[in-house]
């Protein structure tokens, strides 16, 4: 599904991935912790084609093509999904609108027939009961006005209703409650398959109670510096980032 | 003696040329203006002697005004001697088929979804006489006739309601009011003019296609739209014109007249050829709108979405005289490449508990200049008139420009007025979070501006509202890179 080699990248001359090494096989889940600042945000958002981060070495090839050679929009349309850590407002536009467009312009990319309104009004409901999202919010503009959670919440709405083979959830846990993170996760579990793959990138390991992960890696400064089971998580929510940090010491 | 005033002397001294008239039969009047132009053009249309009069007092007020310098646009002297103030509509085809059309004319109307008889038709090709600066779709007529609402061309109202014409005409923006005012009502061609009779509601938009055909034609149309007590109307103007390389000259003047209980509705959707990436040609859009509330409860509306001409230069506005009269204002004004614009509207409040609304969204892309510039004036007499105004500025890119001139007028204490201004970009985020959704820079802008103006296209009928989307679509082209 994806793998990534020696990925190197920068931002505004700074250099943040320091030669990062990844592979996602598809129908697994990879859980990224880290501390912040360590460039969990910035390997999601040159997944996702950002162009500020400018790439300076290694490859990434997602579903047997070069990824970093895509647009981002071709890239979305490939299938890789990008839930924000801070998804952006756009006033005026409905999340219906908005989402009918991005729907049905992947659904181009793939080839397949373009959904016409009854057919779209169809396939929202539908997922908006997995989302367990309200009507209203469909008729809004996107993410105006939205709470920190409801924002979060519609991003696994999108995710849903685009029905991406890679999906990186980018803190998709902060600011949800208690009983959003539930719905959120069920959303999450409830898109899972055996050809779908995601990129969970959490600070808490509450999230993989319910999102349980194949594979828990720590990013730090830049690399991926430690890979574990669910139980990594575990370790780290008692112990901190600290014990890592010297192991890297150690061993530089 | 000033310049001005011998030139007058002039003018007015001089005999009438009798033997220009020989030429009545040409199609077009020699380019030029003088008094003989002002006649040929009454006598072309066979007017009443009072119409002429009233042309050449115009034309003589208008020598003695000058071109306006305040608006925030830059173009060339304007040579008003070099322009042609008539011509008549041609019956020959300037094309023989589409084939023949500019091929980005074409793409454009495709882009539209305009079709393809209509395309023919706007295209100049044969099928239908082309229309021109003379007469004006009259869709409809015999199903408002029944009701009593008359919709037809300026110059045959002239000839069949004398009496409105009469009444009305300059009634709300007199010949004096401004230099392309003045020149208007001098040289105007044609127009329309409609007239709701009491407690009338009109069951249908009443819409008219203007268009600009010949090369070298200035273009003076004259609108009259008059609602009896109690009447309803929706009134619709949309335009196109094909590319040219010949800056025109475009002065038209709007009247509206609302009574007690009336309410008109005008939208207007411009796409006049702006010129090309260079500003090279295009139409030079000097606009006179402005309605009167005269009784009690009137209410008038103007929406419009401007995306065409090099230079715009329009201010619809409300005069609120009667007694909780309504004026509003809604408008989104887009510039790209090197288009100027300068457009707003005057909200005149007179009458006591006055209500008017501005909605004013520019979208400034390329290196083209956009300004609002808004006047609400609350007269001694206006208690508890009250105004809103919201004027946002979109930028695209940072070669463009955006100005807001509000002005503010209140001479009455219980009056209420709030303003609100934003200047916003279109932001790399938004266009990436579109673009993560698959949705490519293109559409991203266009969903992205579409919504912004969303509150103005909300007011514009259905259909209108569809076809303002295209354009702004179409308008914003390559502003992205
Ligand atoms: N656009 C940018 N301009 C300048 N610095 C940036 C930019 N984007 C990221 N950085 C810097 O790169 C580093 C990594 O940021 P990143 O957002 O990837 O961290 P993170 O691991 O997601 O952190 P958090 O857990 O707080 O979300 C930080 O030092 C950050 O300040
Ligand atoms: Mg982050």
């Amino acid at each position: 599904m994806l793998s990534i080699k020696n990925l190197q990248a920068a931002v505004e001359g700074k250099q943040i991935l320091n030669g990062l090494n990844f592979e996602v096989k598809p129908g697994e889940v990879h859980a990224i912790m880290g501390p912040n600042g360590s460039g969990k945000s910035t390997l999601a958002s040159v997944l996702a084609g950002r162009e500020e981060y400018e790439v300076s070495g290694g490859s990434v090839s997602f579903l047997g093509t070069d990824l970093l050679e895509m647009s981002p929009e071709d890239r979305a349309r490939a299938g890789l999904f990008l839930a924000f850590q801070y998804p952006v407002e756009i006033p005026g536009v409905s999340n219906a609108n908005f989402l009918k467009t991005a729907v049905n312009e992947i659904r181009k990319a793939r080839g397949e027939e373009i959904l016409d309104s009854k057919a779209f009004l169809k396939l929202m409901n539908e997922k908006m009961k997995l989302v367990e999202m309200d009507k209203a919010m469909t008729q809004r503009s996107v993410n105006e006005g939205f709470s920190g959670g409801e924002k979060k919440r519609n991003e696994i709405f999108q995710m849903a209703m685009l029905e991406p083979k890679l999906s990186i959830l980018d803190e998709t846990d902060s600011g949800l409650d208690i009983d959003a993170l539930r719905i959120v996760s069920n959303g999450v579990n409830a898109l899972r398959t055996p050809d779908r793959s995601f990129i969970v990138i959490t600070h808490y390991q509450r999230l993989l109670d319910y999102i349980v992960p194949d594979f828990v890696h720590v990013l730090y400064k830049g690399r991926i510096v430690k890979s574990g089971t669910k139980d990594l998580a575990l370790e780290l929510e008692e112990k901190g980032y600290d014990w890592i940090k010297e192991e890297i010491a150690v061993g530089a | 003696m000033s310049e001005d005033l011998k030139i007058l002397d002039e003018v007015t001294n001089s005999d009438y040329k009798w033997g220009f008239v020989s030429n009545i039969e040409s199609d077009n009047a020699p380019k030029g203006l003088n008094e003989d132009i002002v006649r040929f053009i009454s006598l072309k249309k066979s007017e009443p002697e009072w119409l002429l009069q009233w042309r050449l007092k115009a034309f003589r007020h208008w020598l003695t005004m000058t071109e306006p310098k305040w608006p925030n646009v830059s173009y060339p002297e304007i040579d008003f001697q070099d322009i042609i103030y008539y011509s008549a509509p041609k019956k020959k085809p300037t094309l023989n088929s589409l084939d023949e059309l500019d091929p980005e004319i074409k793409a454009t109307f495709d882009k539209l979804g305009i079709s393809l008889i209509e395309q023919q038709r706007l295209a100049g090709v044969a099928v239908d006489a082309v229309i021109d600066s003379v007469s004006v779709k009259t869709t409809f007529r015999e199903t408002l006739a029944e009701l009593g609402i008359i919709f037809c061309s300026f110059s045959e109202a002239v000839h069949d309601h004398p009496e409105l014409i009469k009444k009305y005409l300059g009634s709300v923006v007199p010949y004096t009011d401004n230099f392309y005012a003045a020149l208007n009502s001098a040289v105007f061609s044609d127009g329309s003019f409609c007239y709701i009779p009491k407690g009338v509601r009109c069951p249908m938009e009443l819409s008219t296609y203007f268009r600009i055909n010949s090369a070298g034609t200035g273009q003076f149309e004259r609108t009259l739209i008059v609602a009896e007590e109690g009447a309803q109307v929706s009134y619709l103007e949309g335009c196109t014109a094909p590319m040219r390389d010949e800056n025109q000259l475009h002065a038209a003047v709007v009247e509206i007249v609302s009574h007690t209980d009336a309410n008109v509705k005008y939208s207007t959707v411009q796409n006049w050829y702006p010129g090309d990436k260079n500003g090279k040609g295009g139409i030079y859009n000097f606009v006179t709108k402005r309605g009167i509330c005269l009784g009690d409860r009137a209410k008038i509306s103007w929406t419009q979405v401007e995306t065409g001409s090099a230079i715009t230069w329009k201010y619809p506005s409300v005069i609120l005289k009667g007694d909780y009269s309504i004026g509003e204002f809604y408008s989104v004004a887009v510039t790209n490449n090197m288009q100027q614009a300068d457009t707003g509207t005057k909200m005149i409040h007179l009458g006591k508990n006055t209500r008017s609304v501005i909605v004013s969204k520019g979208i400034s892309c390329g290196r083209s200049q956009n300004s609002y510039r808004g006047l609400v004036k609350i007269g001694k007499n206006a208690s508890y008139a009250r105004n809103f105004s919201q004027c946002d500025s979109l930028l695209i890119g940072d070669k463009c420009g955006a100005h807001t001139f509000p002005y503010l007028e209140v001479a009455n204490k219980t009056a209420k007025v709030e303003h609100e201004a934003t200047t916003s970009k279109v932001g790399e985020d938004q266009i990436f979070y579109c673009n993560q959704r698959g949705i490519s820079t293109e559409d991203a802008v266009n969903l992205i501006v579409n919504g912004y103006c969303k509150e103005v296209f909300n007011q514009l009928p259905m259909e209108f509202a569809v076809e303002a989307q295209k354009l702004l679509s179409i308008s914003l082209e390559g502003s992205v890179g």
